[in-house]
């Protein structure tokens, strides 16, 4: 896998909506050990707590935990936001859980995610937004490249549902945009803790 | 939202500002979500920067009444996490039940949509008259609204539903009567609440209490106020009395941890222990 830039991170982020599980299933199945934390923030509808970790932890022998509030991000490790909270991320590196109003229709919001995880990693984030349906997610990653973190958008044209990737790409330019089937590239390369070839 | 920035410097200076002129103490608020609601102040209130904040705040002391109002959290619903209220029907009310009285205390209770899901399910039990329930919050606001018991018309679709995934088996309906737009619950369910202020970061102990719901509350502070609060409630609970949290909250990190047992693996529910 070849970068746009040369990047440096402690934190992956990956988010969507309407046709993301899908691809974070796929994706999650091709994934070597991992050094590098990742953050999946999911839409989702149903409030059935472990399903969703039950299901992911089926695909991968890395870690997956639901993040916990103010717990601190440790390596190694897939988080996954709870249904129905924001997830933000604090200045230490920790998590905290908020049950405020929806965002752009969204609980979790992903924006809020993306924001304040660029507020505290600021260019050492990299972030992936995938298939959805809503405008979430765009906002948030115009912030994290503001601050010199790396952006990264699913090719519209592989995503079941085009809106989000589309919109996003519409606000801010993106360091890759990635068909869904290669995104696995992406993140064993950067979470791998293996020097990046440019 | 578009606001004003501002560095944390000068929300630091915020915060000592506040308690130095008010004695209202922000700085264990969780960051993250404390910088987002003073943004959102700046916005909703059209406030140039958090100097305009600052000297309104200043100048006019029943300002920081709204400030209180907008910088919480007020979100709510009736039966919220329906299957927690199932337990507490199913399990921890029979548990307290020989009881001759008791005493339940929700912190932060905001608009009062736990403390009504409460009385009704005590009442149903035929329990409500011989409890005593005191709902507390910091913001007067929602403790007005709560004290009105009067909700939206429009959300009691999800209320009557939560409701029934609750175990309830009455007609929702029949505990308020609808007029204008909103519902507003029974008188009679009121008798035993009791509405009052209370800041949880610097009032004390007030009762001992069988029951404690502080529910998504906790997850707004950083980890030394949720102990230190934790602690509050642990000398405020009756010895094998019970704690509930929000569905995302925890004692296992705190001091009060070994004394108490989790009812069960789902529910944030503990029951503390027997000293002797
Ligand atoms: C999200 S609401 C929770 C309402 C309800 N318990 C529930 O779970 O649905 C949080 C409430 O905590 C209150 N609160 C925040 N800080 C507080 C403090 N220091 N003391 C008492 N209440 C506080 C807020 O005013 C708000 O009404």
């Amino acid at each position: 896998m070849k970068f746009n830039r040369e990047i440096n991170c402690d934190l992956l982020l990956v988010a969507g909506s309407a046709g993301s599980l899908e691809v974070i299933l796929m994706l999650l199945e091709k994934l070597e050990s991992i050094v590098i934390p990742i953050v999946i923030v999911l839409h989702r509808k149903d409030d059935n707590d472990n399903l969703l970790i039950e299901l992911l932890s089926g695909r991968t022998n890395c870690v997956v935990k639901e993040a916990e509030d103010k717990e601190s991000i440790a390596a190694a490790t897939i988080y996954v936001c709870p249904p129905d909270y924001h997830l933000l991320i604090e200045n230490d590196r920790s998590f905290s859980l908020d049950s405020s109003e929806r965002i752009n229709f969204s609980r979790p919001s992903i924006d809020l995610t993306f924001e304040t995880a660029a507020e505290t990693y600021r260019s050492k984030l990299a972030a992936i937004l995938l298939s959805g349906a809503n405008a979430d997610g765009a906002a948030g990653l115009v912030k994290i490249k503001s601050y010199g973190g790396y952006v990264v958008v699913q090719d519209p044209a592989t995503a079941i549902s085009a809106f989000m990737p589309k919109h996003a790409l519409d606000v801010v330019e993106a360091d890759d945009i990635i068909p869904a089937a290669e995104l696995y590239l992406f993140v064993n390369s950067i979470c791998g803790g293996k020097p990046f070839p440019l | 939202m578009n606001s004003p920035e501002f560095t944390d410097e000068e929300l630091n200076r915020l915060v000592i500002n506040l308690e130095d002129w008010y004695g209202y103490n922000f700085s264990n608020y969780a960051r993250a979500s404390f910088k987002r609601r003073v943004s959102r102040i700046l916005a909703i209130d059209k406030l140039k920067g958090i100097d305009e904040l600052s000297s309104r705040l200043k100048q006019d002391g029943r300002y920081v009444q709204r400030f209180i109002e907008e910088i919480t959290v007020n979100v709510t619903e009736m039966y919220r996490d329906p299957s927690f209220y199932k337990t507490i029907r199913d399990e921890i009310l029979p548990a307290l039940s020989p009881k001759p009285f008791i005493r339940i205390w929700h912190a932060g209770c905001s608009t009062g949509e736990e403390v009504y899901s409460m009385a009704i399910m005590l009442k149903e039990m035929n329990l409500l008259h011989r409890s005593m329930i005191y709902a507390t919050d910091i913001s007067a606001k929602v403790l007005a609204s709560a004290k009105e018991g009067r909700f939206p018309l429009q959300q009691m679709k999800l209320f009557s539903e939560n409701y029934l995934k609750a175990g309830g088996r009455q007609d929702f309906s029949s505990y308020y009567s609808a007029n204008y737009g909103y519902a507003k619950f029974d008188e009679s369910l009121k008798k035993n609440i009791l509405f009052a202020s209370h800041n949880l970061v610097s009032d004390g102990s007030f009762n001992e209490f069988q029951l404690l719901f502080c529910r998504n509350v906790l997850i707004y502070f950083d980890r030394e106020l949720q102990n230190k609060v934790l602690s509050l409630f642990d000398a405020s609970i009756e010895q094998l009395g019970f704690l509930a949290l929000g569905s995302r909250e925890h004692i296992k990190f705190s001091g009060i941890a070994n004394r108490y047992t989790q009812w069960n693996e789902k529910e944030r529910i503990w029951r503390k222990r027997n000293s002797d």
